[in-house]
């Protein structure tokens, strides 16, 4: 949080409404995203309770699992989940044009263009919360390594078809969410609090309520109030108005209402198991299934406020317009989801539990490079995140006041016209730095060279004037104009490629040992008891 | 003194609260853990920080410590180590109780378990529910588990001091975690050197309760059935300083956190916010140096305020935009 960003959160603590942390939305949103609010089981790491998921505002669909214990009724649960989650994945995988890709030959071991197939659009899913990203890692961390009866006949308690491959895409998709810049899996609580900055703690505004409701505040109101309604008020029964965004639930709910309900569905299923004739059972079966349907309404009560408010939350960014590089990073994420649709469809194992070095040496400077890539985007993309870089030294902006041309020496010169700007701003610059302008979407280069006498900063114009003697018309800033320079590059250079995975040295784990081909370690499924809880 | 009540009383409730599913299930992995005279959980002992010879399944001694009274129960405690680490066996303290003294109160504290190994060496296992997946946990709830060892560690010196020779109280915890995603339990020793120091310091550095008790006015008292205005005011008279971090830890945070926005206190929006504005601690002080109303400019939190302020004004107004 830079200086600027602290003081746009003093100005929300004092109006007691939420103050812009940025002009423009920094993520895309795609037409038609994938909500999904889970529930889990307090203290059963992760079981699922519930959740709502869908692409469809107004019709969510309920899954609910009355006994989170019940082994057979998580998986009736996650079978669910992959029939609506897989259809919608699947549904963007065969939409694709054409790009190209430079890859190496594996016969010369040049770089040469290949044509590949890239998938139009991606799917993206949405869940409220941080703490949502981490369910979906976890889910996936579950399921990919189940087997199913088809697959292991042997299997103790089979997994039903198409769950683990519902695994392996969470498990991307979670992987995906540590790139920064990143959108195929986002939280409601980070792409609002990047955007707009609260009278709160950066704490407590992972509350998606109480974030929403200093954001969503009406003209005249306080958004600090209706945050503290959102946080705290209970109803006359102890339950809160706004329940948490989850996976987690209040343990109110849990203690008062839904243990209850979930003894009760107890009660009928072991009735029900003890009927002694079919009359009997009938009613029986209508007892179980009006305890099932009472916990469904339970589910259904806390999670539909959240439902609403991450749809909410999608329609107060959708009043920004779309940053102009948030569709090159897109198209990032659609390269990630075309990857991993070719593994799936070439049938490759799920991913490993631990990444080898290579993977994730690669994993990491990928990250490392997208972060980069982020921060300088972001800058060139909205004033007021440039302000912040400016303020930290990183960027100035000024008037041009005088331009002399000047050449370089040898045997053909070159023009190296020299800018002089007079700026307000306090660049770190020293002589030789270089700073970047950007001229028709490509970065042009300076040489910081002196300060002039009158205070102004004095540069060297070193590209992109064209080939001739004379720069082209347009290239060179003029006598008056108000520019912008950053000292920092617009485009990112990735950093010297790793060696093949072949030539790993061994102090980095060797070259990947050749297992017997039947059960590479990674592959291995969960061993599973009959207490298992997820 | 019952901070949750007061805080009722106080009219902001704490919310805290424990899901009687996540109570029940902490039960039940813990009595799995220590079943059968804690075989499974002395296997692990020995693998994650060996001690001396393979235990025996069965063989271990878990002596009773019932007693009447913490006091009693610590006395207990104290005999049964001091018994322990003569013998040279394994033997499993199941729920022990210590003393440790803070700010010059002692407070009891009761570990999950304490191991003393045949080598004498005494060890704190704790044992949590969360899942430790692929030999990871979420590292928030390990560095919690990780500090309370560590208070544990602390009041097992202080018994350890006074026997001759004194044992070795080990600052590797063991703590112990349901694996993956079954209910099978699974070790790994967490190093707690760092929070031991931290933790030493801290209770070093702590006012004693007879001086924060001194300066308080005669009479006051936290008498939870007394009038909340008359409470709030005893409540204040002791110093606190509220930050968001509060909000894990206290039940009184809430409270805390109304009157520090009250006051507009800059820390009630992070610590790291207060921290980046030098020697101003208000919201409204803050503002008024942004806006150059007040505060001096030489003051570099002061300068660079208002440099952000006219830098933040310009870019909302359009801006200078890059290309």
């Amino acid at each position: 949080m830079s200086l600027i960003d602290n003081l746009a959160r003093l100005d929300a603590a004092t109006t007691g409404r939420a103050q812009p942390r940025a002009t423009v939305r920094h993520r895309h949103l795609s037409e038609r995203p994938l909500v999904f609010v889970p529930l889990i089981t307090a203290g059963e790491t992760g079981a699922p309770l519930g959740a709502l998921i869908g692409t469809e505002r107004t019709s969510p669909l309920l899954l609910t699992v009355a006994q989170p214990r019940d082994r057979d009724l998580r998986f009736a649960f996650l079978s669910r989940l992959a029939e609506i989650l897989l259809p919608y994945v699947e549904s963007y995988a065969d939409d694709v044009e054409a790009a190209e890709r430079t890859e190496a030959d594996p016969e010369t071991g040049k770089r040469v263009k290949v044509e590949v197939e890239l998938c139009a659009d991606a799917p993206q899913l949405i869940v409220p919360s941080r703490a949502g990203i981490e369910f979906v890692r976890l889910l996936g961390r579950s399921m990919r390594f189940r087997r199913t009866a088809e697959q292991d006949p042997d299997a103790p308690y089979p997994a039903p078809p198409r769950v683990p491959l519902l695994g392996r895409w969470l498990t991307h998709y979670g992987e995906r969410s540590r790139v920064p810049g990143s959108s195929l899996l986002l939280a409601m609580t980070d792409l609002l609090s990047r955007h707009w900055a609260t009278g709160q703690s950066s704490l407590e505004e992972q509350h998606l309520g109480a974030l929403l409701a200093w954001i969503e505040a009406p003209e005249g109101t306080s958004g600090a109030d209706a945050a503290l309604r959102a946080e705290l008020a209970r109803d006359a029964d102890g339950q809160l108005l706004c329940p948490p965004a989850g996976p987690a639930t209040d343990p109110a709910f849990d203690n008062q209402l839904l243990a209850p309900a979930i003894e009760r569905h107890d009660r009928a299923r072991t009735a029900l198991a003890a009927a002694a004739d079919g009359v009997e059972a009938d009613a029986l079966l209508a007892a179980l299934g009006a305890a099932e349907r009472e916990i469904d309404a339970l589910v259904a009560s806390r999670t539909r406020p959240t439902w609403d408010a991450v749809w909410r939350g999608l329609d107060a960014l959708c009043t920004l317009p779309e940053a102009p590089s948030a569709v090159d990073r897109w198209r990032g994420d659609r390269w990630s989801f075309t990857g991993h649709r070719d593994r799936v469809a070439a049938g490759e194992p799920p991913q490993p539990r631990v990444d080898d070095a290579v993977t994730a040496a690669n994993k990491l400077a990928t990250r490392e490079r997208e972060q980069a890539r982020l921060d300088a985007q972001e800058a060139l993309d909205d004033p007021l995140v440039m302000a912040g870089r400016r303020l930290a030294g990183e960027a100035f902006a000024g008037e041009v006041t005088d331009v002399v041309m000047a050449y370089s020496e040898g045997r053909s010169p070159r023009p190296r016209p020299l800018v002089t700007v007079r700026t307000p701003d306090r660049p770190q610059l020293d002589e030789g730095v270089k700073a970047y302008r950007s001229l028709a979407g490509k970065p042009q280069s300076f040489q910081f060279v002196a300060h002039a006498p009158d205070g102004g900063l004095v540069l060297r114009l070193l590209d992109k004037m064209g080939r001739g003697k004379e720069p082209e018309p347009g290239s060179v800033p003029e006598v008056g104009d108000r520019l912008c320079w950053t000292l920092f590059e617009h485009e990112q250079r990735g950093g010297p490629r790793l060696p093949d995975p072949e030539d790993t040295p061994w102090t980095h784990g060797g070259p990947p040992r050749t297992e017997p081909a039947a059960t590479p370690v990674g592959e291995r499924p969960d061993p599973v008891t009959p207490e298992d809880i997820l | 003194m019952p901070k949750a009540a007061l805080a009722e009383a106080l009219g902001s409730p704490s919310g805290f609260g424990q899901s009687q599913f996540a109570f029940m299930r902490g039960h039940a992995f813990e009595a799995r853990v220590k079943a059968d005279g804690g075989t499974e959980l002395l296997r692990l002992t020995h693998a994650c920080l060996g001690g001396g010879p393979e235990p025996e399944p069965g063989a271990a001694s878990v002596p009773d410590l019932t007693a009447a009274g913490p006091a009693g129960r610590t006395a207990r405690t104290e005999l049964a180590l001091e018994e322990a680490s003569a013998t040279g066996t394994w033997t499993l303290l199941d729920h022990p109780m210590l003393a440790l003294d803070v700010a010059g109160t002692p407070a009891f504290l009761e570990p999950d378990a304490v191991v003393v190994a045949p080598d004498g060496t005494w060890t704190v296992v704790e044992i949590k529910s969360f899942p430790m997946i692929d030999g990871a946990a979420d590292a928030a709830k390990v560095g919690a588990a990780a500090r309370q060892a560590a208070v544990y560690v602390l009041a097992l010196e202080e018994v350890a001091r006074r026997l001759d020779p004194a044992p070795e109280v080990r600052h590797r915890a063991l703590l112990v975690c349901p694996k993956d995603f079954s209910n099978l339990p699974t070790a790994s020793a967490v190093d707690v050197r760092k929070q031991l120091a931290v933790t030493r310091r801290q209770l070093s550095r702590l006012t004693r309760v007879e001086d924060i008790a001194a300066t308080l006015p005669p009479g006051t008292t936290f008498d939870v059935t007394r009038p909340a205005a008359e409470l709030a005011a005893a409540v204040d008279a002791v110093p606190a300083t509220y930050a968001p971090e509060c909000l894990a830890a206290c039940e009184l945070a809430f409270h805390c956190r109304d009157r520090a926005r009250a006051a507009g206190e800059l820390t009630s929006l992070g610590r790291s916010l207060r921290a980046d504005l030098g020697t101003l601690a208000t919201i409204d002080e803050a503002l008024a140096a942004a806006r150059g109303e007040a505060g001096d400019a030489d003051d570099p939190a002061v300068a660079a305020l208002r440099r952000a302020g006219a830098l933040r004004a310009e870019a909302l107004a359009g801006g200078v935009r890059c290309p």
